[in-house]
């Protein structure tokens, strides 16, 4: 079985490939999403810690 | 045992749990998705109706199914949050509503797409389709509500009242394709008797749920960790915990 034949899906290389290109897509934006949310909330979380030693000092 | 779950509810214990735990949901959970990608695609001999177009399947059902189990997951954390003013239920219930919602997307956009090729059309409203998109506005209006308040023990409360009420949802869902007449197939592998699918063709299904299924474990972890640190006024306890 030939590269091409495995690509073409029988056919149906127009619906298999964009639905499993999509489910890539969707779980990358899934995974930066997460790690940026959490990066963001350490971020404001650690400038509030510095806020609040400047105010004791 | 109350000691024990007292400790694990206290903010900066969770917090740093769920940093040790990440990595060992999300490297197996990378590992098993490709692995099970590779096998529907490539390993997996072509349905004798369907052709190829059934390898959808091994995208469509996994992401159906998380978008259901996330939605219990989250509506159950809101419930403990709600009875017992759990502070750490509220914001696990509010981490899995982004990841239910594009699980939920990722199932309507690639039935969609397994629609036109084998039913001829991109949507029906049938009971399962409509009931799937309706769980869609359930977490994106739980989302919406969420963000409309600037209290978050307000904004924690109302979501979970609605998170509580939209759970009915779920089993009308899972069942919409036996009460009701649809174009959506009925279930295959979750049937009381033998599921009326060939084994060869159950491994990558049940590999892609479990790798999916660990992924939810991950990005929960990543999402959490966020949640508890929005919530903590003052984290002294941050500098030591990273």
């Amino acid at each position: 079985m030939g590269l091409q034949k495995v690509l073409e899906m029988g056919g149906y290389a127009g619906y298999v490939w964009p639905a499993y290109g999509l489910t890539a897509v969707v779980l990358i934006w899934n995974t930066w999403a997460a790690r940026r949310s959490e990066a963001e909330a350490q971020r404001s979380a650690q400038r509030r810690n510095e806020i609040a030693r400047e105010t004791r000092s | 045992m109350w000691l024990w779950f007292h400790k694990l509810a206290s903010p900066p214990h969770a917090y740093r749990l769920l940093g040790k735990m990440a990595p060992w949901f999300g490297w197996p959970a990378l590992f098993l998705i490709l692995l099970a990608a590779w096998w529907g695609l490539f390993k997996v001999p072509p349905d004798y109706q369907q052709g190829d177009a059934f390898r959808i399947l091994y995208v469509h059902a996994p992401s159906a199914w998380m978008s259901m189990f996330a939605y219990v997951v989250m509506a159950v954390a809101a419930a403990v949050g709600l009875i017992w003013r759990i502070k750490l239920a509220h914001a696990a219930s509010a981490a899995c509503a982004p990841i239910g919602a594009s699980f939920t997307f990722l199932a309507l956009a690639t039935g969609s797409i397994w629609g036109k090729p084998m039913w001829g059309t991109w949507w029906v409203w049938d009971a399962r389709l409509t009931s799937e998109l309706l769980l869609l506005f359930l977490y994106l209006g739980y989302m919406a509500l969420r963000a409309s308040f600037d209290d978050p023990q307000r904004a924690d409360r109302a979501s979970a009242v609605l998170a509580i009420v939209g759970v009915i949802n779920v089993p009308i869902i899972h069942y919409s394709v036996q009460w009701w007449t649809t174009l959506h197939q009925p279930a295959s592998v979750t049937k009381m008797d033998k599921p009326s699918i060939a084994l060869v063709m159950l491994v990558p299904l049940f590999m892609m749920i479990a790798g999916f299924q660990l992924y939810f474990g991950w990005a929960i972890s990543r999402r959490l960790r966020g949640e508890i640190l929005r919530r903590e006024r003052n984290a002294g306890w941050l500098k030591e915990a990273n």
